[in-house]
């Protein structure tokens, strides 16, 4: 552990957050694309660290939060079919569909399972060969690696009863479709540490220098973010637009190959539809054509569901960094964790999620957290 | 397993006949008569019990009766560190003990479900009489159900306790003031990781226990060295946080703890990063958290690092008379943080 506490260092923190401040001349909006990263940002505390100067707007990256209702409600449908078991990671769980979440599927009646890795669920068709085991993949290149996996050994299995309802959304093209709306005030960005882990980056300097952006690959410990956030800052003043790797102890610019492989093998780009935020085109995967028995949506017939969101609920402009979580005027009062109106609220990467968990010493004024007196710790 | 071996039993119509637990173990015939006179009674052995009445008669206690019941549902019956028949002794002892009462006796109620092997019944038991002889109370009234296979996962436990608490002491959530100390007695999360990772098959690269205890002899201690101790509780499930959220809004103060304060095992902090965890959420089963004014802080953490079951007890944080209700953690690297409740269980997160 160690290691861990390495990149929690507080002296060292206390040094980039001063070199932070001493670069800083003007305003600047600097994106952290990735969900993990927003938790750590402010279950850190690491927006309070921060000169005022430098405003981190949270990003589309929260897999759960940006699948669509529409799928939500298909997954609630599979669940609840006689025979099924239904196995997704624990996030999913309370992520609210159209008539309310998993849990209520479950209590209802449908076998629901929380997973810790797809394989487990093929496990569990070759252990249940009358049931029709059915596995949500979401997630963006951080899971995708994984779920293509349990495909192709489901394949060499020969096993029948084992489908995917596949919702993989991709970030290259989210922070395109960002950049490009008229609405955007992102100035630069946090690249996510674990999907260049998978895929690498080098589809980022072609956008860096196209909407001259500087984008820093950057991990998820506080020391980690905070020098992804002094190296944006410091190519924001000097004008540069250029891809850094501030996380070498995990990325490479290629990636990892034989992921990439699976990946290629196994899925195909295809457009999608974002959550609170409409289609993206080719921004997610698919299942290619040869593994079509293993697609979900094509075994149960659920095209005919229609879908609702709750009209209060704000969670696209929040995806998209137009909209800080309390800005939102439901945020605390009819949305919270107990009673989400967005699956942004309950999801353990949703942005609403950590303000309303975190971060509700949040002066709504300033967006600033509070400051009361210190805490002793005696030794 | 090691306890109870039904093979070993003589008697006229022998227990080994039924390796499992069949219907007819709570029927109120021959064979409950049986797992009474040839599973309990020489586990729990003690003379209020050995009377089978149809109540515990015991002698008159002195100061106020304590009560507490609580159920025990746990899966897998037997994990690292433990079992739920300690489980069930140690959280009723430990309920008893942090209200500031002398645990005494206990009841036992068994719910068990159809094929249970009773080598397995043996062992719960076998474990719950050493736990409570262990914590000096005496288990001595009990009742057994039988409920069909698949409508029980296995055994279920409930535990009552009866205790006394001396007069003059009083213990309380609603009791925490400002610039009072919050002291945890211990290393937390153990508990809910040892049993998530049996649960969930995760392996990790040294097996983590439960840390369930007994933690009257403890409470002996820190009253006898700080008699003005304002508040305990065992932060069993929702953790540390639920805990504190508690005092935080029954004693309508703030809390302010310290993240590096927090004595956290280095493997339950790696299987937390893992798995998305807070670690300040996680169950504890031997574990507590006291709030005692400032100027006992120092002595009471002394007197709690001389007991086995407090010997990494630390001052975590301090009571605040800002954001009254709320509880609020101070960051490794120096930001802050609200600690909340998580609305049910914690759920492991995607990437
Ligand atoms: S606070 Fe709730 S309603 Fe508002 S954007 Fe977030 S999830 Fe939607």
């Amino acid at each position: 552990m160690k290691y861990l506490t390495e990149f929690r260092d507080g002296e060292l923190a206390r040094k980039l957050v001063a070199e932070i401040r001493s670069a800083v001349t003007r305003s600047w909006a600097i994106m952290e694309v990735c969900g993990g990263q927003t938790h750590s940002i402010i279950r850190n505390g690491i927006d309070q660290l921060l000169p005022p100067e430098v405003e981190l707007v949270h990003g589309p990256g929260c897999p759960v939060c940006v699948t669509p209702v529409e799928l939500i409600d298909k997954a609630h449908a599979i669940a609840a079919a006689p025979g099924v078991i239904f196995c997704s990671f624990g996030d999913m769980l309370r992520v609210p569909g159209t008539a309310g979440d998993l849990f209520q599927v479950k209590g209802r009646g449908g076998d629901v399972r929380v997973v810790y890795s797809p394989l487990d669920a093929v496990k569990l068709a070759r252990e249940n060969p009358t049931r029709e085991v059915v596995f949500f993949g979401i997630g963006f290149e951080t899971t995708a690696p994984a779920n293509a996996m349990a495909v192709v050994q489901a394949q060499r299995l020969g096993l029948s009863n084992f489908s995917v309802l596949v919702s993989h959304v991709l970030v290259p093209p989210a922070i395109e479709a960002i950049l490009g709306s008229p609405a955007n005030r992102v100035q630069a960005f946090l690249a996510a540490g674990h999907v260049c882990c998978v895929m690498g980056y080098h589809q980022y300097p072609a956008l860096a220098e196209r909407f001259r952006v500087p984008i820093v690959v950057t991990g998820f410990e506080p020391l980690d973010l905070l020098d992804g956030i002094r190296r944006a800052v410091l190519q924001l003043e000097a004008g540069t637009a250029t891809v850094e790797n501030a996380y070498p102890r995990v990325v490479t610019f290629e990636g990892n190959r034989p992921a990439q492989a699976v990946l290629a093998d196994v899925f195909e780009e295809t457009d999608r539809a974002w959550r609170g935020i409409g289609v993206i085109p080719r921004s997610g995967w698919r299942l290619r054509a040869a593994y079509r028995a293993f697609d979900a949506e094509a075994r149960f017939d659920v095209s005919g569901i229609r879908s609702v969101e709750p009209a209060a609920c704000r969670s696209g402009e929040v995806l998209r960094g137009t909209l800080k979580p309390h800005q939102c005027a439901a945020f605390g009062k009819e949305c919270t964790p107990r009673a989400p109106l967005g699956a942004t609220m309950v999801s353990s990467e949703g942005a609403c999620a950590a303000y309303y968990n975190y971060g509700r010493l949040v002066d709504l004024g300033t967006g600033r957290i509070g400051s009361a007196g210190a805490v002793a710790c005696p030794a | 397993m090691s306890g109870v071996n039904p093979d070993n039993w003589t008697c006229p119509l022998p227990l080994r006949d039924y390796p499992n637990v069949v219907l007819g173990h709570g029927g109120g015939g021959k064979l409950s008569a049986e797992l009474v006179e040839h599973l309990f009674l020489p586990a729990f052995r003690n003379d209020a019990l050995a009377a089978l009445g149809d109540a515990a008669i015991v002698p008159p206690v002195a100061g106020r009766l304590a009560l507490t019941t609580d159920c025990y549902v746990v899966r897998p019956l037997f994990f690292p560190g433990g079992c739920i028949g300690d489980l069930a002794v140690n959280g009723t002892v430990n309920d008893l003990a942090v209200s500031g009462a002398r645990p005494l006796y206990l009841t036992a109620g068994f719910i068990l479900e159809e094929g249970l092997p009773l080598a397995a019944l043996g062992d719960i038991v076998a474990r719950m009489a050493a736990a409570a002889r262990a914590a000096g109370v005496a288990i001595v009234t009990g009742d057994t159900k039988v409920v069909e296979r698949g409508h029980g996962d296995g055994c279920f436990v409930t535990t009552a306790g009866v205790g006394a608490v001396p007069d003059g002491l009083t213990l309380g959530p609603e009791r925490a003031r400002p610039g009072d100390a919050v002291v945890v007695s211990g290393a937390i999360g153990n508990h809910g990781i040892a049993i998530m990772s049996v649960r969930e098959g995760l392996e990790f690269e040294t097996i983590i226990a439960s840390d369930t205890a007994p933690l009257n002899g403890l409470v002996n201690e820190m009253l006898a060295a700080c008699p003005n101790v304002r508040v305990m509780r065992d932060p069993t499930r929702g953790g540390v946080a639920a805990t504190l959220n508690e005092i935080a809004g029954r004693s309508k103060v703030g809390i302010e703890i310290d993240e590096a304060c927090l004595p956290i095992d280095p493997q339950v902090w790696a299987a937390c990063e893992l798995l998305g965890l807070d670690p300040l959420m996680v169950a504890n089963e031997g574990k507590l958290v006291a709030v005692v004014p400032p100027s006992d802080a120092d002595r009471l953490v002394a007197a709690m690092r001389e007991h086995p079951f407090g010997a990494r007890a630390a001052v975590i944080g301090t009571v605040s008379d800002q954001h009254a209700g709320m509880v609020v953690a101070r960051t490794a690297v120096g930001g802050r943080r609200v600690v909340t409740l998580p609305v049910g269980e914690q759920l492991p997160r995607i990437c």
